[in-house]
Parts: structure tokens; C-alpha cells; sequence
């Protein structure tokens, strides 16, 4: 089958949807591949480089292919140059553009959406919203610092002090995670907040601080994102964001819902509270914005002098690797789809990953798809029809009483042991604790090794045995005699062993 | 102010105590590991020396014929055996081990009862002490745990020997006779202490000894691993009770050290396995019934050849293998070590998992990969490697079942529900290594062969990964 990929007819796009790196492993899959001329220029992809990777260059016949490949969703001629039975992969965004669904189903095409994976681990390779909002946040940082009258690093100069800024990034997903890792290696102090406590940990291996609010737990989302929020939990979150919006420098704020409008979050007041030279960047413009003001791909600038960035476009800023990483996420489809690697892609609908994706399938509309709950957080969700098991709660105070009791009951017996037995359970005791303390952190891997080690030490009731040769009884000397020479065959084979073994073990 | 020969002793021993418990603390990385074995060295050097010095100072020099004639033909045979054992004949080495510490525990109460019997003077020491009847407490206690450790660890040797059937022993009312053994036994005690006779000593050794061999003839193979670190713990409590018999601290902490680190060790591996420490200490208690998963439908598995494999591997750029009993088994060590330098050399990231109960002794696949020449920093523990297996491209699954099941996590009522396992199914593909779709030791069926990211490759896994390696694209590098 022959796969194509066109010019992005989008303005201001200048993404493409394979590079010479991706053709070279769409070819291994057995596919041939045709690119419009120009497609990969503003990616610094020349035609050439795509031809000495093996494509074919071509003109609008592009269209023509099996499969066709791109970024953004077909314009409306674009559309009409599909034909029945030929596939189209790329961003659809289905739920929110039903006429698009609709006009690819008229064509009778299939088309598999790019934007609708289903968030699995397993489908995790082919996810381009991860992948582009990696980039986005890292961009949105970039444009931030661009607009920002000021340094990221707190700096002592000769000229005087430089305090470090301060950014708050709202929204602790991947856009989010990746602004919070820019801005901290820019020198910022980042501060993070999610509704989501759960990502409090992945917040803080950032670099950022993670700013808490007390409310009850809303529990982990079993899809990865945010559901709807509590009025209390709407009106503390807004009082930490009026706080922050007069302390930061910059926000950054990448909340969004699937298939909603975005969250409002900075409401006017709080931008007008801001100090002038700031800057917002709102990665949710294109949603209707988290913040009051921001205008999808525009630049304002409110009255106290506040820079609110609403650019959509923040992966395409990074033209090169957004390719790279989108053309990449397609290859990784392609793989699924392919597991022959014959050149045929094959559509099995039984993968959820493919279902999810298959918003079109040969004419017939199959968006949405049957819903795929795997939880993205680290949540032990059980299945369903299965009682799951009370956990046991263990009363912390148990292990006073544990220890109470068991001392306790030693004094009443200890009276009634003769005096000289009491020593040795001195050292019997402590020996104990000791030997558990010691083993705790016996490296796993060195656990056959410990454990003759341990043999060889048991041996040393040799040293009881060698007492007992030179009594003058005969029965205890030939007893004796056999336990000296078994336990001698511990000792001496147990050191042995243990030093072979440990001999073997090599760092690479 | 002289020092007499009992209080240097005393000290010397006091100095051992000291270096085996820095030979423990030591053997907890691999960096100082062979540190801790040079302390234990010396620390059992610095024990027999002393004593050998006390016993030619009490009994004359002539014992020094007996000790040197014994210890001379322990050591070559000690020797001889460490030198010799195959790597992957440890796990039998070390249960024939500790079978010798609770013969000598067995032989040393016996002679102490005896000494007490035959010499008046003992005797009356005793007397005087008023510790007559701890005596023979102590006396009776270490011929028990020791007869217990004996036969428990000839039974383990024999079952991993292959010399005896490794499927557990399932005596009808057996945790009654378990409980009958030592409630008899509580009653010869009583009996002993009261009236020292040679008859309820030898009865009760008797019954111990039947009782530590049916203790373990109760155990699956499956659990091999714990059964090993209990029985070091028993040879550890075994030298223990020797020492407060003949009042000998250092016999005390040496083997409260064995004692209580076996018995944590016997822990961690029960929390591996997901299974009831008591359980198995108390003898197979967890495999009551019948184990056999329902027979239920998974589907078809796909078979891959070796060039199949082969290619795989040559496109991957990470790996991860995860060996069980099967590889040690095949002796598949070195051809698995030997794919593991070729892709590593190709630029492939190869790493092991190892999962807490692989094998049949802790940690015996790392004493296998180690021996195979495989760097240890690239064999990884469950925990460490658990989270990696959704970014890897190629899992090899060699010789191991029960510890890549799924269904350990996603099939409630499953023998194995709980247990942790290796989350393997989530690679991008799996190569299973097998000799026929039999299951487990668990006896479950594996889900995992029948995942569509998974293929089996059947055959002797030696066999399989030299096919392998011979089928392996070269790389030329440029």
C-alpha cells in the first residue's frame, strides 16, 4: 500500500506529518511512500532529504495514496478529494467537530483519529497529545521568558541583585509537567497546582513546589483527567489563585477538559491584581481559555500591562521536533496496524486501541467508541463484579501494647529462671534484633551467597564439638569426633563456596 | 594480673561475635560482600583456634590428635564439595549444609546429657547451680531442633537432587500428626526434665526426626526458596540452643544471627509469593486442596522460531529477560549471558529482571548470571524494573511461569491471586522459552501465553537461545 503525505494546507502550520527518519521506518513495514513537494520546508525537511530516504516526492497526486497521513484535519476541498476505501489518519478532534465526522463518513473513507487515543499505557507510543503537549509546555515556557522584561535566574552581579522569578504552571499534566521542568531549568522558583493530588509526587520530581488546598479527597479520575470539581473545592482554589496571581510573575496554565470548554481560572480581577511586565500564557486558548482575557493565537496586553499569550500553535513553534515526534507517534500506529509488516494495514476492531481511534470505518461512523477505562494514575482499580477486600487497618497503638504485653509477660516468668540462665537470654535476645537488623538490607541478589555465609557460620558449634573430644568417655568422644568432622566440612565448605560465588559477581 | 586461659577465651570469643556480625553487615552489597566472607574468616578462625587453645590447656595436648584427624577430613571433603558444586546444584549444597549443623547440634546435646550422666562432678556442678533442670531443657530442645533440621534438610536435598518427587507429601490428617509429634513431644520433655533418662531422649529423637522429614516431605517444589531460608533459620536456632546448653555465648549469637536472618529472609520470600509465613513454616499448610485452575479458554498462542526471535531482537532497542528455574534447568546460562553481550554490543539495552522467588534458593539467578559473566547492575530486582516493561520493545521469558502470570493480578479466585509478579504482558512483545504448554508449579494456566503481544518458542531453552545467537543479524557498525 502506498502512504501520503501532504503539504499542510492549515496556515501557519508548518508541522509535517513524516521526516525522512519516519519514512525510512515506514518502508520497513512494506509500505511505499509518496510526500508533496514542499511538505516538510518549513520543518527544515527539504524534498531532497525525503527523497534520499527513500519516498517518492510528489505533486497534488498525493492524495491519491492508500493511506494518507497528516497533522491537521482535512479543509473542506480536502475532504473532497478523498475517494471510498481509502484511509485518513490525523488530528479530528471527533467530539467536538460532528460535521467533519460526517463528511468523512459521506466519503466512505476510514479515518482513525490521532487525538483519540485511548489514554492506556499500551497506547502510550502513539499518543500525540502527549507527545505535542510535551513540546507545548516546554514552548510555552520559551514564549513566556520571550515576553518577560526579566531574568528566570535569581543572580548576584556586580551591577546589584537579581531575585529569580516566579512562575505558578496550573495543571500538572504532560503540558504542565514539561513547563514546570523548562521554567525550573531556566532558574526559576515554579510553584504547581492541580485538582489532582495525586500528582503531587510527579510535581515535586519536577522541581516544583506543589501548592495544596484543604479540601475532601475527589478521588484519583480513572481516565487520567480531571473530572468535575466541588463548589468548595471551586472557591479555595480560587482564593490560592488570587493569592498567587499577586506574588508570580508568570502563569501558566494548561487545564483542560476533553470535550468541554476550558475551566475559567485567572478570572479579570486576579489578572488586574498582577504586577505589570507579566506574563500568562494560556494554553487552553484554543478551548475558550482558563483565563479572562486570553484571545486564541493572539498576543494582548491588558491595561496594567499584563502580556497574556493565547497562542495555540506552541508545538508548531518547534517545527523540527513536533514533526519528529508527531511523524514518529504515526510510525507507531502504522506498526500496530501492521503486523505482518506487508505493506497491509489491517483494522482490528477487537483493539481497543484501534476502536478508540476508528472514528470512520469505510463510510460507516463508529465515533464515540465503547468507553476504555484503564487508569492512568497508579489506582489498584479492581474489577468490577468482585467484592474487593476490606483492607485491614491496622491501629498504630497495636504495636505498643504488642511490646507491652510481651515485657510484661517475661517479668512474671523471669523470677522463677535461675540467675545464670538470665545472661545468656540477654545476649540470645539482642543477637536476634541484631541478626534481623543486619539482614534487612541484604542486597536481593546476594541472598544465595548470604546464605552460605550463614551455613559457614552456623558451623562454629564446631567449638561446642572440640570441647567434648577429651573427656575420656569413648560414646562422647566418637560423637564428638563425627560432629567436629561435619561441622569442619560447614565451616571449611561454606567460607569456600561464598568466596566463589562472591568472586563471580562483576560490575559491567 | 594474669589472665587465665577460660577469660581469654571468653574474649576471643567476644571478638568473633563482633566480626561475624560485621561479615553480615558487610555482605549486604555487592561492593563489600567479599569483605563480610574475609570477617567471617576470621572470625570462625579466631573461635577454633581459642578454643582448641582451652581444650589442650584442659585436656592435655593429646586432643590435639582427635581435633586435627576430624577437622582434616572435614575440610578436605568441605572443600572438595565447595570446589566442585555446580552453580546451579547450590540450592542442593546448601540443604546437605545445613542437614551437618543439625547432626552436630543432635551429637554435642547428647554428649552433654551424656557427660552429665557418666561424670558426677558435672552433675553436681549443675546441682549446685540449681540449673539441673534447664539443663536438661536445653539439652532436650537442642536434640529436637536439631533432629528437626537433619531430616527437614536431607528431605529438601533429596527433593532438589531430583532424588525424591518434588510434589508435596499429602499424608491424610498430616497437620494432626505435625501437632501429635509435638505434643508427645512437650510431654517427653516434661518427663526428661524431671527424671534425665536415655528412653524419652531417644523417643523424642525418633519422633523428631520423623517429623522434621514430614515437615518438609509437606512442601511443593514451588516453594523450594523458603523452605532453604527456613532451614537455615532451624540450623541457626539449632547452634543457638547448643550454646545455652553448654553455656557458650558465642554459639548463642552465632546462631541467634542465623537464626533470626533466616527466619526474616523465609519472610520476604513469603511476601513474594503472597503466601502465609505460617503457613509454610508450619508445613504446607497452603496447599490444601486441590490447586488446579478451572480449565478455562484463552484462545490460541503463536509459536515463533529462533530466526523469528532473532529478528525481533535484532529491531529492538531495549530487552529485558526474565529467567526462572527453567533456564538453571537448561543450563542456559551461558548461551542466555553470551545473547545478552552480543545485543549489548549491537547498542541493544539488555537488563534482567529477577523475581523474589525465582528459582529454588534466593537469589539464585543472580549466582547464575554471575557466573555466566553477566555485570550485575544489569540484573534488576521485580520492584525496580516493574515500571520499564510499557517502554521495552522485546521481553525474553526464560524458564520462568508462575512469576510472569497475569492472572496473579487480573483473575480474582486465580491459585496465585496476589502474588506479585512481573509485568511482562505490557512489552511490546514477549518471546516465551518453554518445553510444552504444561503449567506451573502453582499449576495455573498462563494467560500470558495466549496475549497477542506474546509467541512461544518450544524447546530446550539452551537449544533455543544458541539458535538464537547463530540466527542474530550482524551489525555492521558504522
Amino acid at each position: 500500500m502506498r502512504i501520503g503525505v501532504p503539504r499542510e494546507s492549515k496556515p501557519g502550520e508548518s508541522r509535517v506529518a513524516a521526516t525522512p527518519k519516519t519514512v525510512d521506518r515506514i518502508l520497513k513495514l512494506g509500505y511505499d511512500v509518496s510526500v508533496e513537494s514542499g511538505a516538510g520546508e518549513a520543518a527544515s525537511f527539504p524534498d531532497e532529504m525525503f527523497r534520499a530516504a527513500g519516498a517518492d516526492v510528489v505533486g497534488s497526486e498525493v492524495w491519491d495514496a492508500d493511506i494518507v497521513m497528516k497533522i491537521n484535519p482535512p479543509s473542506a476541498q480536502e475532504v473532497e478529494r478523498l475517494r471510498p476505501g481509502q484511509m485518513l489518519i490525523s488530528l479530528l478532534a471527533p467530539a467536538l467537530d460532528p460535521d467533519l465526522v460526517a463528511a468523512l463518513a459521506e466519503r466512505g473513507v476510514t479515518a482513525l483519529a490521532m487525538d483519540a487515543v485511548p489514554r492506556i499505557s499500551r497506547a502510550q507510543s502513539l499518543d500525540v497529545l502527549s507527545s505535542m503537549a510535551n513540546l507545548g509546555g516546554y514552548r510555552a515556557v520559551i514564549e513566556a521568558a520571550h515576553e518577560f522584561g526579566s531574568v528566570f535566574t535569581g543572580q548576584v552581579t556586580a551591577a546589584g541583585k537579581v531575585p529569580p522569578a516566579k512562575v505558578l504552571v496550573v495543571g500538572a499534566g504532560v503540558a504542565g509537567l514539561a513547563a514546570i521542568g523548562t521554567a525550573n531549568s531556566l532558574g526559576a522558583i515554579v510553584r504547581a497546582f492541580d485538582a489532582r493530588p495525586e500528582v503531587a509526587e510527579q510535581v515535586e520530581s519536577m522541581g516544583a513546589e506543589f501548592l495544596r488546598i484543604d479540601v475532601e479527597d475527589t478521588g484519583p479520575s480513572a481516565d487520567g483527567y480531571l473530572r468535575g470539581t466541588t463548589a468548595d473545592f471551586d472557591a479555595k482554589a480560587a482564593a490560592l489563585y488570587a493569592e498567587q496571581a499577586r506574588d508570580v510573575d508568570i502563569v501558566i496554565t494548561t487545564a483542560l477538559i476533553p470535550g468541554k470548554p476550558a475551566p475559567r481560572l485567572l478570572t479579570e480581577e486576579m489578572v488586574a491584581s498582577m504586577r505589570p511586565g507579566s506574563v500568562v500564557v494560556d494554553m487552553a486558548a484554543s478551548n475558550g481559555g482558563n483565563v479572562a482575557g486570553s484571545r486564541a493565537n493572539e498576543r494582548v496586553v491588558t491595561d496594567n500591562g499584563v502580556v497574556i499569550l493565547g497562542y495555540t500553535d506552541l508545538p508548531g513553534r518547534l517545527p523540527t521536533q513536533a514533526s519528529q515526534l508527531f511523524g514518529t507517534n504515526l510510525v507507531n500506529l502504522l506498526t500496530l496496524l501492521t503486523p505482518d509488516k506487508d505493506g497491509t494495514a489491517v483494522l482490528d476492531l477487537d483493539d481497543v486501541v484501534v476502536r478508540g481511534m476508528t472514528v470512520v470505518k469505510d463510510g460507516d461512523v463508529l465515533w464515540p467508541p465503547p468507553p476504555v477505562q484503564v487508569s492512568a494514575a497508579p489506582v489498584a482499580a479492581a474489577p468490577a463484579p468482585v467484592q474487593p477486600k476490606p483492607v485491614k487497618v491496622k491501629d498504630p497503638r497495636r504495636k505498643f501494647w504488642y511490646v507491652g504485653a510481651g515485657a510484661a509477660a517475661f517479668l512474671l516468668v523471669a523470677p522463677f529462671l535461675p540467675e545464670s540462665f538470665l545472661p545468656q537470654l540477654t545476649v540470645f535476645a539482642l543477637a536476634i534484633v541484631i541478626g534481623y537488623y543486619v539482614i534487612g538490607n541484604v542486597h536481593h541478589a546476594l541472598h544465595t551467597p548470604l546464605m552460605s555465609e550463614t551455613n559457614a557460620i552456623s558451623g562454629v558449634i564446631v567449638v561446642g564439638a572440640l570441647l567434648q573430644l577429651g573427656t575420656g568417655n569413648t560414646a562422647i568422644t566418637v560423637l564428638a569426633a563425627i560432629a567436629v568432622l561435619i561441622a569442619s566440612i560447614n565451616v571449611f565448605g561454606g567460607f569456600l563456596v561464598t568466596y566463589r560465588m562472591l568472586n563471580m559477581f562483576r560490575k559491567a | 594480673m594474669e589472665m587465665t586461659t577460660p577469660t581469654l577465651v571468653t574474649a576471643a570469643y567476644l571478638v568473633t561475635a563482633i566480626l561475624f556480625i560485621l561479615a553480615f553487615a558487610n555482605l549486604n552489597k555487592h561492593e563489600t560482600a567479599k569483605h563480610g566472607n574475609y570477617f567471617g574468616i576470621a572470625g570462625m578462625t579466631v573461635a577454633i583456634v581459642s578454643t582448641i587453645g582451652l581444650a589442650i590447656d584442659r585436656d592435655g595436648v593429646d586432643v590435639l590428635v582427635y581435633i586435627v584427624a576430624a577437622m582434616l577430613v572435614g575440610a578436605l571433603i568441605g572443600i572438595w564439595r565447595a570446589r566442585t558444586v555446580e552453580m546451579t546444584g547450590m540450592p542442593e549444597l546448601i540443604a546437605l549444609l545445613h542437614s551437618f549443623v543439625g547432626a552436630a547440634a543432635v551429637f554435642v546435646a547428647y554428649n552433654s546429657f551424656l557427660e552429665a550422666e557418666n561424670f558426677p562432678a558435672v552433675k553436681a556442678e549443675y546441682e549446685r547451680l540449681g540449673t539441673e533442670g534447664i539443663h536438661n531443657g536445653e539439652v532436650f530442645l537442642g536434640v529436637f531442633i536439631g533432629a528437626v533440621t537433619l531430616t527437614g534438610s536431607i528431605v529438601a536435598f533429596l527433593k532438589l537432587s531430583a532424588r525424591m518427587k518434588s510434589a508435596p507429601l499429602m499424608l491424610p490428617a498430616r497437620h494432626w500428626l505435625n501437632l501429635a509429634a509435638v505434643v508427645v513431644s512437650g510431654g517427653l520433655m516434661v518427663w526428661f526434665v524431671i527424671e534425665p533418662a536415655l528412653l524419652p531422649l531417644a523417643i523424642m529423637t525418633v519422633i523428631a526426626l520423623a517429623f522434621g522429614w514430614h515437615l518438609v516431605a509437606s512442601i511443593g517444589g514451588g516453594d523450594m526458596p523458603v523452605v532453604i531460608s527456613m532451614l537455615n533459620s532451624y540450623s541457626g536456632w539449632a547452634a543457638a540452643a547448643t550454646g545455652f546448653l553448654l553455656s557458650n555465648n558465642l554459639l548463642i549469637v552465632a546462631g541467634a544471627l542465623v537464626g533470626s536472618s533466616g527466619a526474616y529472609l523465609s519472610y520476604i520470600m513469603c511476601i513474594g509469593m503472597n503466601r502465609s509465613f505460617i503457613s509454610v513454616i508450619a508445613g504446607g499448610f497452603g496447599t490444601d486442596g486441590q490447586i488446579a485452575g478451572e480449565a478455562k479458554d484463552y484462545g490460541e498462542h503463536r509459536e515463533v522460531d529462533a530466526a523469528g526471535a532473532a529478528e525481533l531482537l535484532g529491531n529492538a532497542d531495549s530487552v529485558i529477560i526474565t529467567p526462572g528455574y527453567g533456564m538453571a534447568v537448561a543450563q542456559a546460562q551461558y548461551p542466555v549471558a553470551e545473547l545478552t553481550r552480543r545485543l549489548r554490543e549491537n547498542g541493544v539495552t539488555v537488563r534482567f529482571g529477577i523475581h523474589p522467588v525465582a528459582g529454588r534458593l534466593p537469589g539464585h539467578m543472580n549466582v547464575l548470571l554471575a557466573e555466566a559473566k553477566v555485570p550485575y547492575d544489569i540484573v534488576l530486582e521485580m520492584d525496580e524494573i516493574n515500571d520499564d516493561f510499557p517502554d521495552t520493545d522485546v521481553v525474553l521469558v526464560i524458564g520462568a511461569n508462575d512469576t510472569v502470570n497475569p492472572a496473579a493480578i487480573d483473575e480474582p479466585g486465580s491459585p496465585i491471586e496476589g502474588m506479585p509478579v512481573l509485568h511482562v504482558w505490557e512489552a511490546k512483545d514477549v518471546i516465551v522459552f518453554k518445553r510444552s504448554m504444561a503449567t506451573g508449579y502453582a499449576g495455573v494456566q498462563n494467560p500470558l501465553f495466549f496475549k497477542e503481544n506474546a509467541q512461544m518458542l518450544f524447546g530446550d531453552a539452551k537449544v533455543r537461545v544458541e539458535d538464537i545467537i547463530a540466527a542474530l543479524p550482524v551489525k555492521v557498525s558504522v
